[in-house]
């Protein structure tokens, strides 16, 4: 499932990478930050909403490593943010998807205002198709379910496809294996 | 057709960015969309979908109640709009109670339903599109012409000139600037917006959940920015359980722009927290404006399975002539032109429903599983009956519904047309008929029909099966050459042939015009005329004649509510068939046997519309043609609709002449010098066509080619 996740989602332009541990990803997910330019000025800062794999980190340490770098999402924060990053509930394989639980509106607020979006996710928390997921997660589980395939785009002008119109125009999807901790 | 229309027609037709966009988008949607649908069963999703929505259609006000009470539950507010006044008032009412200055919209279709920007502004509110497409149109003054595009129509270079003016600094025509000028100027407004206001895609009765579908992610900042939110939602959105999203889900994206998924999909039930921490205050509209009307409709209630996709449009070969502008009003193509006649009025979708050419191309499509031409023509027969036909309808149906008359008239024709004929054709009509003969030769009338030609055709004795064989007007009066092969056939195949006299018209003219109890006439006639002698098989060689047969002569005496020749109608759809499928019958049967030639001619095959769609016996005459020695090289869009028509082409020529335009170019393509196909009419369309361009390439009935080849 994760080899057709992995075409799928890529077929529509988002990045897809897989690690095998949590430091591993963390050197990635800096690095892509560093390489972004992410600096504590208006329009290059990166927000990081509050997430399982944040659990035990230092983030002052990690704010000082990396300047720029916020925890606390904001409305203000976010709208400044270059790069935002957000944990995902779930992935669907056939259609290269992820899904969240959005009920918090950080979670929104730094998926959607930002350029980049670098969405971390677990390779066990992988389901085949939508039917599967409504089981899994529905509105008995949350009040704001958002779906997320591929970078924000449009075709209004003459049909020709542009990536990027009010959404990031840059998805990075990093899994990481036990993320969730076999959940 | 009012003038005006027909003005707004040859507008469209010479805007040739119109025309050239919508034109390659349409190509390249049927790759796109079948690409899609790769691996997955169409059909099976489409009667999910049918099922789904077709049971919430039959309880629109029940599941209305449900959504409310689910919703409420889960802290919405919910508002049930009877007309667009209401819904109108009622979201003027909540931007007023709550001080709203300003609202960004996130693509909503029931908002241009019911004109909400204009009730805003005038309540002092300022409303902005958030869709790239709407704001486009927004900025431009303009209406969607395409429900899922609403800018189609649009030059990069128009959207670089409505932009320029208000960003007030002269842009370029690139698109991705274009699209960041787009993400700058409406962040601003998102931030700064009290209210933001969606459409839904589903609403979920059981849960009180509405499902929103973009591509851009405006929606999603629309339904988190602002402390306000206000879901405007049809009626036709309601279904009952969530696990009915997916089907739905599956379908729309692949349907609409060919995707398996849009980038963004939101499911929200209830309010969330705004980024200030209080509750979020979401209120739900729900619109009925009609729909109720029409679910109460037993033909109409299955234009409520729509999902909006606007498949209808993107296959449409009228469509992607003359766009959403003059296909349309708010709701555009096929399925515009249906809820035209109820959201607005019958009589305002009189013009638009008469651009469709009943090809039949949208049903296909149709996730919905909704018979869009079927509808269509249901519209024209009730708007004749309100408005009674014109003047000119009435005399020329009451000669086709007098059979002795009208076989008089045509024989006097063929004398009359002398000074007008070159051959086999008439090139040119003085006056007021120029139109007719704008593109296509029309085909000159036989000197001796084919009633007077069977005649003179000796019928095998002592067979045991014998059929009856239905010539339809054309190849009576125009092409009894062809009659003449199909009897050839039949004959060798040891059927004797009858042909009986007091056979008529098929009355599909009538029929496609509305004219139910003349189309009504015309099947009694007939169907008597043909059941008189006992036959295993009715054969015609002509597949609008033979789907006459077949369905539309019971369809028609059932909308009269004659019973009593409804069951001879259908003795008679039994034993109704389309030539090449029985002469592939008969070869497989051993009775007949084709044999190549000594060349192989190389020949392209033109699929009717009547043959392909509604006969479904598209491989049938490929097939015979190969074992005849033809070797076929498939056209583009073989499928695609000549132009023909039956009396659309004389109707409304200037639309026909292009869709013919299009068909001579994918014929030339393929460099064959013979097209083949089942349908006189569309021989008729070809060959005038080929004519007027002074074409070596012969256009001949798949009988006349097979007939030559018969051992």
């Amino acid at each position: 499932m994760f080899a057709m996740f992995k075409a799928r989602a890529e077929a529509v332009s988002a990045e897809v990478h897989r690690l095998a541990g949590r430091e591993e990803a963390m050197e990635l997910v800096l690095g892509l930050l560093q390489a972004e330019g992410v600096a504590d000025h208006a329009g290059a800062r990166a927000v990081w909403a509050e997430s399982g794999f944040l659990s035990g980190l230092d983030r002052n340490a990690l704010a000082r490593r990396l300047p720029g770098l916020r925890f606390d999402v904001t409305r203000e924060n976010a709208a400044g943010a270059k790069v935002g990053i957000t944990e995902m509930d779930w992935a669907i394989a056939s259609t290269g998807t992820l899904a969240q639980a959005s009920d918090r509106v950080e979670q929104r607020l730094a998926s959607s205002l930002t350029e980049l979006h670098v969405a971390l996710a677990d390779p066990d928390r992988m389901l085949p198709d939508l039917p599967a997921l409504f089981r899994k997660l529905g509105p008995a589980q949350t009040r704001y379910l958002a779906l997320i395939t591929g970078p924000s785009r449009t075709a209004d002008i003459e049909r020709v496809l542009t990536i990027g119109v009010h959404g990031p125009r840059r998805l990075v999807i990093v899994f990481v294996d036990g993320l969730k901790g076999g959940a | 057709m009012r003038k005006t229309f027909r003005e707004s027609v040859a507008q469209a037709l010479e805007n040739s960015n119109l025309t050239g966009a919508l034109g390659r988008f349409s190509e390249a949607y049927r790759v796109s969309r079948a690409k899609a649908y790769e691996g997955l069963d169409f059909e099976a999703i489409r009667q999910q979908i049918v099922r789904i929505k077709g049971s919430a259609a039959e309880r629109l006000d029940e599941l209305a109640a449900r959504f409310k009470e689910s919703a409420e539950r889960a802290g919405a507010k919910v508002f049930i709009a009877r007309s667009p006044r209401e819904a109108r008032d009622r979201i003027v009412q909540i931007a007023k109670e709550n001080g709203v200055r300003s609202v960004v919209k996130s693509k909503s279709m029931a908002s241009e339903e019911i004109h909400l920007n204009r009730a805003l502004e005038e309540a002092g509110v300022s409303a902005r599109e958030t869709d790239l497409g709407e704001w486009i149109i927004q900025l431009a003054g303009q209406r969607p012409s395409h429900m899922v595009m609403p800018a189609i129509h649009l030059t990069k270079e128009e959207v670089a000139d409505i932009f320029s003016k208000e960003v007030e600094e002269r842009l370029s025509a690139d698109i991705p600037r274009l699209v960041r000028v787009a993400r700058e100027q409406l962040r601003g407004k998102f931030l700064a917006a009290d209210m933001g206001i969606s459409g839904a895609n589903v609403a979920v009765a059981e849960t009180g959940s509405i499902v929103i579908v973009t591509n851009e992610g405006n929606a999603r900042l629309a339904t988190t920015l602002p402390r306000i939110h206000v879901a405007l939602v049809g009626f036709e959105k309601l279904i009952e359980k969530l696990e009915d999203v997916a089907p739905i889900l599956t379908a729309l994206p692949r349907s609409a722009t060919g995707q398996l998924l849009t980038s963004y999909v939101s499911v929200i039930t209830g309010p969330t927290p705004n980024t200030d921490g209080t509750p979020k205050d979401l209120h739900i509209v729900l619109l009925d404006n009609r729909r109720n009307d029409m679910a109460s409709d037993p033909r109409f209630r299955q234009a409520l399975q729509c999902i909006r996709c606007a498949s209808c449009l993107n296959v449409c070969p009228v469509f992607r002539l003359v766009g959403g502008h003059v296909f349309g009003k708010t709701y555009t193509g096929g399925i515009g032109a249906i809820l035209t006649a109820w959201f607005d009025a019958l009589e305002e979708s009189d013009d638009i429903q008469a651009l469709c050419i009943q090809c039949g191309s949208c049903k296909e499509v149709c996730p919905g599983g909704i018979d869009i031409p079927g509808l269509i023509l249901e519209i024209r027969r009730r708007v004749a009956l309100e408005k009674g036909q014109t003047l000119v309808q009435k005399a020329v149906f009451s000669v086709v519904n007098n059979r002795r008359l009208f076989h008089a008239m045509l024989r006097t024709a063929a004398v009359a047309q002398a000074p007008f004929r070159k051959g086999r054709f008439i090139r040119h009509l003085p006056l007021f008929l120029a139109d007719l003969t704008e593109g296509r030769s029309l085909p000159a009338i036989a000197p001796k029909p084919f009633r007077d030609l069977f005649r003179s055709i000796e019928q095998p004795r002592g067979t045991k099966e014998k059929v009856a064989f239905y010539g339809g007007c054309l190849i009576d009066f125009a092409y009894p050459e062809t009659g003449a092969a199909v009897v050839k056939a039949l004959n060798k195949a040891g059927l004797e042939v009858l042909f009986p006299e007091a056979q008529t018209c098929c009355g599909a003219p009538a029929r496609y015009s509305g004219a139910y109890e003349v189309a009504g006439q015309n099947a009694r006639d007939n169907i008597e005329a043909l059941l008189a002698e006992d036959v295993k098989y009715v054969v015609s060689a002509c597949p609008t004649c033979t789907v006459a047969l077949k369905e539309e002569w019971a369809r028609t005496l059932e909308s009269l509510g004659d019973n009593a020749s409804l069951a001879r109608a259908g003795q008679l759809a039994a034993k109704a068939i389309d030539f090449s499928t029985l002469v592939k019958e008969l070869v497989d049967q051993g009775r007949l046997r084709l044999v190549p030639g000594a060349e192989r001619p190389r020949a392209t095959y033109h699929d009717s519309c009547h043959l392909k769609r509604t006969l479904r016996a598209e491989q049938a005459p490929r097939q015979l043609l190969g074992e005849a020695g033809v070797e076929l090289t498939e056209m583009f869009e073989a499928d695609v609709c000549c132009g023909m028509g039956g009396s659309y082409s004389v109707k409304l020529p200037e639309i026909s002449a292009p869709m013919l335009a299009r068909k001579l170019k994918s014929i030339g393509d393929t460099g064959a010098k013979l097209v083949a196909t089942d349908c006189p009419g569309c021989v008729m369309q070809l060959r005038g066509g080929l004519d007027q361009a002074g074409s070596d390439v012969r256009v001949r009935h798949t009988a006349e080619i097979l007939a030559e080849r018969i051992a």
